[in-house]
This record gives C-alpha cells, structure tokens and sequence, in this order.
C-alpha cells in the first residue's frame, strides 16, 4: 500500500518534469509547422535546422564560449587553490569568503553589473565580453570544487616528490595535479555546464551581434517559435543524457560533481 | 614567490566582481548627469514598483513553498526507491534539471498556449480549456518546475548521508514512524532545506524571464523592471537603484535563513 | 542449545573484579583450587564450584523472595540462592535462517537467552553474529524461524514495540540534540512526565560518569563519552535487554579497557541482561558469564569463559581464542595420546584407540626443560619479550611449538619440552569441510 502511495507519487512528479520536454520532442517531428495539429512524421525540421545558420552560429558559440571559459576558469581556478592555500589563515578565509560573493548573487546582478563595467571601461559588447564574464561566474566553481581536494592532499605528498629530488614544478605536475585531477575534472566540467545553461549574464553582455542557444530562444519566444527549435531541443536533450550516463559510468555516482554542486549554495 | 599563482584570482575578482558592483552603487547612487542622488533608490516606493516587488517576494514564497512541499516527500520517496541510489530514479530524475532552463520554460508556453497542447487535451475530455497561460499562476508553475530539483537534491543529499543506525536507533528507543520523521529526519535535514530554499527562493525572486515567457509579457516582476531599465529604456541609474533594493531583500533573505540553519557548516558572512 | 545454564555464571566476573587485568588461565587454575582439583570436565565440579559460595551474583535480579526466608541466610547465600532462582528465559530464538541473495548468514539457528546474563556472541567478522543481534532487535526479519520474548512471539514486532535497546558500535546518536535531549529520546516518545525525564536523565548520566553534561553538544564530546552517552540513552528506557553491538570497536585500547569494568559495573547495577557482540576474544572473556563461539552461522561451542579457553571443543575455538598450538595426533588409548611420535600421558578418554584427533596446547602451558629431560627435543629458533614473559618459538618433532615463560631462552638452545597431562586438550576431528580448511590455515 505504502509502496504504492510511493510509486504513484513518483509517477505524477516525473510526468510533471518530462511533460514538457517529451511534447518538445513529438513536435519535433511534426510534418506541420503549426505545433498544434499532427500530420504526420518527418525529420524536415531538422533539415532546416542545419541550413540555418542563425541557429548554428547560436550553438558555435554557445560551445566555443563555454569551452574557452571552463578551460581558462580551470587554469585559474587551480592556480588560485594553490595560491591561496599559502595565506595564512585569516587570507585564507577572506580570499574563500569573497569567492562566495558570485556564487551568491543574482544572475541578474551579475549580468547587469558586469555591463556596466564593460561598458565604463570602453569594452565592445561581443562574443570576448561575453566570455569574460562566463570566466568571472565559473572560477568560483572551479574553486570549489578543487580546493577540498588540494586540502586533503596536504603537503607532504608534493614535499616527498621534493625530497626525492624533483623540481617543485615536476613535483606539482607530476604528483600534486594527478593527485587532485577528480576534482578539476569536475570543476571543468561543472564551469562548462553552467556557461552552456546562462541566459541572464549571457543576455547583458552580448552585445547585438551575437547569440548563444538561449539568447536564440528568448529572442524566438517573443517573436515566435519556429519548430527548428524543437529540433535543437531533441537534439540537446539526447546529447545531455548520453553524456550524463557516460558521466555516471565512468565516475562512481557519489561524483564529486553532484556532490559539489549540491553543496555549493551551502558554503 | 609562492602566492603567486594566486595573482590572476585576486586580479580578476577586483575586475570582474568588485569594481562591477562598485559600479552598480555608483549608477545607483547618481543621476545621468553623474550629481549624486537617492532618487533612484527611493523610486522603489513607486506603486508600479511596488507592486512588483510584492508581486516577486510573494509569488517567490509561493513558488518556494511549493517546491519544498513537493521535494520533502519525493527526497523520502528516492531515498527508499528499491531502486537504488546508484540506479535508474534518481538518474531520471536528475536529467530534466541538466536541460537548458531556456528551453524549459518555453516547453510550458507550448503547453499552456490558448490552442496548444493543454487546449486540445481538454477540448477532447470536453472539459474548460483552464486559462493559465499569462496568469501568475503560470508564473508559479514555470518557477517550480524550473526551480524543483535544486530543491530536491540538497534535501536528498542530505537524506542520503544520514546513518541509518541513527533511525535504527530512535525506532529502538520507541519512536513510531512519524516521530522518527518529525524528530530526527527532517531536523536532520534543515541544512538541506536551507540551501533549497536559497536555491529556489533567490532565482525566482529576481526572474525576468519566466515572467516574460509565462506572464505573457504583462506581468511585471521587479526582474523585469530592472530588465528593462537596462535594456528598452535604458535607464541604467534607475535600474541600478532599484537592483541594490532587491539585493538588500536578498541578503536579508539569507540572513534569516542562515539564522534557522544554526548547525550550517561555514556561512558565507 | 541450552547448555550449562547454572554454571557459576560469575566467575568470570569476580575474577577479574579482584585481579583486574585477566589472565584467563591463572584463574581457572584458581577456581579448580577452590573446587578441590577434581578433573575440569566432570560436571559435579561446576555443581560444587557452585556450592561453595565463590559466586557474585548481581543483587538487584530477580524477584525478591519472601522476606522471613531472605532474612535467614548470610549475604552471600542470599545472592547465590538468587543466582540460581533466575534460570528465566528470556529471548529465545528458534529454528532462525537469514540470507542475504545467496549468501546464507543464518542456517536454523537456536539460541536461548536468560534472564540477568551478560552473554556474549563472538566470532569473526561476517559469522553472523551481527545479523543475529538486528534480528534480535528488530531491524531485520527472518526468512524463518521466530523470536520469543519471554514466551512471546516478537518476530513481526518492529524495534519501537520491543523491550529491547540497542547501543550501536558507532553509537547513532542523534547530531541536531545535545546530550540531555539524546538521553530524553525514548522517555519522551513514551509520553513520560517532564519530571520524571529530567530525573531520569539525571540519573543516566550519573550511571556513566558524565553529570552536568546535559547541554553539550555531541560532536563536543569525545569518542568515550559519546559511548556513554550512548549507554546512557538505551539504559534509562529500563530495557529487559540491552543489546551491544560491538560498542567498544571505535575506541582506542586504555579506553575498552575502562569501559569493559565499566559495562560490568553496568550490568551489576542495573540488572539487566546484556546481549553483546564482538570479534574481541580479550572483551568476550572479560566480561562475560557465557560466551557463544560462532562461526559462518554456526555455534563452535557454548560456556563460560573458562570453559572456552580451557577446553576449546573444536580447532576453530580454540585458534579463535588466544594462541595456541594446534596438531595433529593420535589417540593411542584412553589417557594417553601420541604426538609428533612421541606418547604424551594425557587425562581424556573415549576417544577410542589409535583414532586421529586434534590436540591443543597452550603456549604458556608448555614446561621447557634441559635437552633430555623433557619428553620431545628442540631447539629455540625465536624469542621476543613481549611484556611480562618471552614468547619463543621451538622447533621440535618436526612442529614448530609456541611457547611462553617468564625465563628466557636464547635463540640456538637446545631445549627439551614437556606438558603435563592435564594441560592437553583433546579434541575431535572437524567433520565440517569448512572446518577443514580452517584448521589447515591454522597450521
């Protein structure tokens, strides 16, 4: 009986959640272009989607910014845990607090704040300042989710490296980074999650010229949504779960990923 | 020099968190002329402003409220799923959230749409066609659908870490199944709850674009008023102003609720 | 499955409450002393051990007996007399099987439990015993058998409906209350007065040693005082029986020390019966007055603790418990036993004649003599202190002899050593293959 209440509970919450995302699905495959009447199946919105180049250009963007971003937030971000882990305590702390400070404001904040500035300091509104503001809300993560790793690590692996006659660069390559990998790995990817997901910072620092896939779909959804669209949204969804379920295959499931991002509004 | 590697960190929350901000408290605090004034902050005390922002703190509430009813049971209910932390629900589960909230959100306008989905669902059953679509309620339901699982999963991250040797224990000691859920599971999973509710309250407080989409463009929320000082009437020393009023709610949000999460590890103050 | 209920059960005890640290052997030889030395197997021994009146029964079992009667007899034949009243059942399981997929944990097993004793399952990980205890405890069900609770079948009972409480090994305290509130839990879920709770957990406290600490924090506490505060959680609810699941296993070693007199304090004070389980053949010993040997499901054998130390019925008994010498050997006819070729007199009979059988051997049992006095030859290829004596190891008749002595022999001395009769222990072959492969690895 209890299993039951259970199952059915379970059954009326995931309808709710893929209610949407499987009517974006059927109508991708709607001949018409009304989304409203079926006549019948076909891939012709797909065809149309690869012929048009707003869109493409939207999904070139959308992945080159977040590639570039999650990789230069990385770098930083790894950086950084080193650095920081040199303060003293008190540095500590304050250099950790302040990181919390993006991770807490609002999207909208953030996006406008960040305009303001690219705008005062003379910065053309394009595809750089939208990447420069995707670095400025990813480093955090980054932070976060390498510094817990780099803790446990302590010194006296990279110090062993030392004393057994490596440079303290070889020593950090080869021993510090390998040793706290799971946890770049998972800022990576946690940055590039969240650059390929922004509308709101995206959508201030854009400038006209360019667009990513939300920016397409908000400027669609005031003027109307063409059913390339819901091609794009097929696509991205396939694409999403077969990386989550080699994601899920390859780490254990406690991934550092989930995990950390669960935590992050915590800290 | 071994903090060094830190350098290009400091640099870049200088640049790209605090001088931005700075300069919302300047625009805020100035007039396009650049002679100080509070005007922009006082005109938060116009009725359309107002209005929306106690349209955005309530329908935030409300939709916060939603979320956190609908998440306790469900965190429980995967918690017991036979199927298995590492299995099939929980992944199900989590896939929606990783969709672009864009596309999300105009799923709903699909359905809700006079003439979508919803509309020829209920022609069929002969059955009203419920006008929810450009209605705060469309607002809600496009803010808990959106904003769901990033209740859910603090919780049942939470649920997940309790050792069961600790239910086992209460049980042991007499409690019955609800006690044992009233006085050791859900106290057990305020700093779940806590960062739930931060998670969900903050962004629908400060929304422009559920409201856009599902409100059908007439619903203003304070997000789109600040939206649209930026942007249409580019009024940016008003909306500056009025975004350093909302962000005053939202660290007094946040105070409050760290105050309930006493046992929260490492607040951000 | 009931064996030797009335048993001296608190010779153990009492041993170690007048010797502290123990050492199992010294005291049975002790209590044999004391039981005018007649052969260890003889059942009349136990009855007179009991007789003689060296028991220390808890005072506050059992119900009272008429007043005249009790005003009548010395102290200490009144608390024998209780003693031997209080052959009560109280959790009696029978016929009980557990698997887990294909693993069985469990295979019919009987167990009887009574009133006022502090019995103890030991066995290796993985032998079942933990199974057994949340069986006992309710957080598991049977795939079959049941559990009677002073007759009363409590299979289907959920643990919040048993007299049962439970200290956990990591003790499950609960982190969001502080200690007082810990200890009120199960009062207050039974709807027990303000009052009465406040009294209660006073009272709690003091029986661990930690009053005043109601307004800490559990994780201020450290891994000792949260024992006992566990201790303290489960006890106030005046369980009929407390069960232990290894409760001393996150301590450090000076720490199960004290918490070891510490829960035979306990049990003295509040009368009540203790079900424990551990790996810890040091612990088991200590503390209780019956110890059941498992092993993959399976009871080795049941008795006190000198009873398993002493007479081990079976390989794995006697290599669970303590170091021993384990061979090969052959009965030659009753008394007298041929091992490693050479015939040792022993006192065991009924074995049948020229039949295989197992042998144990104590170390600190074997007498090292001049070469040619003792019965086997050797020499000396090891020797550590190891804090009172010397242990050394000795090849002799082609098996390599644990020994111990407060004398020491260098490494390369030809020794020659002997063993009373009274210190073999003779045992049947396994008939169990997995026996068999224990008893390889024995040796």
């Amino acid at each position: 009986m209890r299993k039951a209440i259970r199952g059915i509970y379970l059954i009326i919450i995931l309808l709710f959640l893929y209610l949407p995302i499987v009517t974006l699905i059927v109508l991708s495959f709607n001949e018409s272009k009304s989304m409203f009447a079926w006549r019948g199946f076909s891939l012709r919105w797909y065809k149309e989607m690869f012929n048009d180049t707003t869109m493409l250009s939207a999904v070139w963007n959308t992945f080159s910014i977040a590639m570039v971003s999650a990789l230069l937030a990385t770098v930083i971000g790894v950086l950084a845990c080193v650095g920081i882990l040199q303060f003293g305590k008190k540095g500590q702390a304050f250099l950790l607090g302040i990181n919390n400070i993006p991770l807490l404001n609002a999207d909208i904040v953030t996006g406008i704040s960040l305009m303001l500035a690219f705008i005062a300091f003379g910065f053309y509104l394009n595809w750089g300042t939208v990447l420069l503001a995707h670095i400025t809300f990813s480093i955090p993560y980054v932070i976060l989710s390498v510094m817990p790793k780099l803790k446990q690590l302590g010194v006296s692996n990279y110090e062993a490296a030392l004393d057994l006659g490596a440079s303290p660069l070889t020593a950090f390559w080869k021993v510090v980074i390998p040793d706290i990998r799971p946890g770049i790995v998972s800022g990576f990817l946690l940055a590039f999650t969240m650059s390929v997901d922004d509308f709101v910072v995206t959508h201030f620092t854009r400038g006209a010229g360019i667009n990513t896939i939300s920016t397409l779909i908000y400027s669609q959804v005031k003027v109307g949504i063409r059913p390339t669209l819901f091609a794009l949204s097929t696509i991205i969804f396939v694409v999403v779960m077969a990386v989550l379920v080699i994601a899920n295959r390859g780490s254990s499931r406690q991934s550092s990923r989930n995990d950390f991002f669960l935590e992050t509004p915590q800290s | 020099m071994k903090k060094l590697p830190a350098v290009p960190y400091i640099v870049w929350m200088i640049a790209g968190t605090f001088i931005p901000l700075l300069m919302i408290v300047y625009y805020g605090f100035t007039d396009r002329t650049g002679a100080f004034t509070t005007a922009n902050i006082l005109a938060v005390f116009q009725p359309v402003h107002m209005k929306a922002l106690g349209l955005s703190l309530g329908l935030s509430v409300v939709s916060t409220v939603i979320c956190l009813a609908l998440s306790i049971p469900l965190a429980l209910v995967l918690k017991h799923s036979t199927m298995g932390r590492e299995g099939l629900i929980v992944f199900i589960f989590l896939l929606p959230m990783w969709m672009n909230f864009l596309l999300r959100t105009m799923a709903w306008q699909v359905i809700l749409e006079k003439g979508g989905i919803m509309y020829h669902l209920a022609h069929m059953l002969h059955l009203p066609f419920p006008p929810i679509i450009n209605t705060t309620g469309a607002i809600v339901l496009g803010m808990v659908y959106d904003f769901l699982p990033f209740m859910v999963l603090p919780i049942y991250n939470v649920l997940e870490k309790i050792d069961p040797n600790i239910i086992e224990a209460a049980y042991d000691l007499g409690a019955g199944e609800s006690t044992v859920l009233r006085k050791i599971i859900l106290p057990m999973c305020v700093p779940g709850i806590v960062s739930g509710i931060t998670m969900v309250f903050v962004p629908s407080l400060t929304t422009f674009v559920i409201s856009n989409i599902l409100g059908g463009g007439k619903i203003y929320l304070i997000g789109n008023i600040i939206e649209q000082e930026f942007t249409t009437s580019a009024n940016w020393n008003l909306g500056s102003g009025i975004s350093l009023v909302m962000m005053v709610f939202i660290l007094l949000s946040m105070a409050a609720l760290m105050k309930l999460d006493k046992n929260g590890e490492g607040g951000m103050m | 499955m009931r064996v030797d209920l009335k048993q001296a059960p608190g010779r153990a005890l009492k041993w170690v409450i007048e010797h502290g640290r123990p050492r199992k052997r010294a005291a049975a030889r002790e209590t044999e002393a004391n039981a005018g030395g007649k052969p260890r197997r003889n059942a009349a021994w136990r009855t007179e051990a009991n007789a003689s009146g060296k028991l220390t029964r808890n005072a506050a079992a059992g119900p009272e007996p008429n007043a005249s009667e009790a005003a009548g007899r010395t102290n200490v034949q009144n608390r024998l007399w209780k003693g031997l009243q209080m052959a009560k059942t109280l959790i009696e399981l029978r016929d009980i099987c557990k698997r887990y997929d294909d693993n069985v944990v469990l295979d019919h097993f009987n167990l009887t439990v009574e009133e006022n004793e502090f019995i103890t399952l030991l066995g290796p990980s993985g032998c079942g015993k933990t199974t057994l205890l949340r069986i006992v405890g309710g957080f598991e069900q049977p795939d079959s058998g049941q559990v009677f609770f002073e007759g009363q079948d409590i299979t289907e009972f959920p643990p919040n409906k048993r007299q049962i409480n439970t200290v956990f090994q990591k003790y499950a305290l609960f982190p969001h209350m502080n200690v007082g509130q810990n200890i009120a839990f199960g009062l207050k879920v039974s709807g027990k007065s303000d009052s009465y709770i406040r009294q209660k957990v006073k009272y709690g406290l003091k029986l661990v040693n930690l009053e005043g600490f109601e307004n800490r924090k559990v994780d201020q506490m450290s891994g000792g005082q949260q024992q006992r505060v566990a201790i303290a959680r489960a006890v106030v609810n005046e369980p009929r029986l407390l069960l232990l699941d290894e409760p001393l296993g996150a301590l450090d070693l000076k720490l199960r020390e004290d918490m070891q007199y510490e829960l035979i304090r306990l049990k003295e004070e509040l009368g009540i019966t203790f079900l424990y389980v551990t790996h810890d053949q040091e612990e088991a010993l200590t503390m209780s007055n019956r110890i059941i040997v498992l092993n993959n499901g399976d009871i080795q054998q049941i008795g006190t603790p000198e009873e398993i130390y002493n007479e081990p019925q079976n390989a794995f008994v006697a290599d669970f418990i303590g170091d021993s010498n384990i061979l090969d050997a052959e009965m030659v006819h009753d008394k007298l036993v041929k091992i490693c070729g050479t015939e040792f007199p022993c006192v065991d009979t009924g074995f049948g004649e020229n039949k295989p059988v197992d042998v144990v051997i104590r170390p600190e049992d074997i007498i090292i003599r001049e070469p040619g006095e003792g019965k086997l030859d050797g020499v000396v290829t090891h020797n550590v202190f190891i804090g009172v004596h010397y242990e050394m190891e000795i090849e002799a008749g082609g098996f390599t002899w644990l020994a111990q002595n407060t004398t020491s022999y260098d490494v390369g001395t030809p020794v020659s050593i002997d063993v009373i009769p009274f210190n073999i222990q003779i045992m049947h072959k396994p008939v169990k293959p997995e026996q068999e492969a224990l008893d390889l690895e024995a040796e």
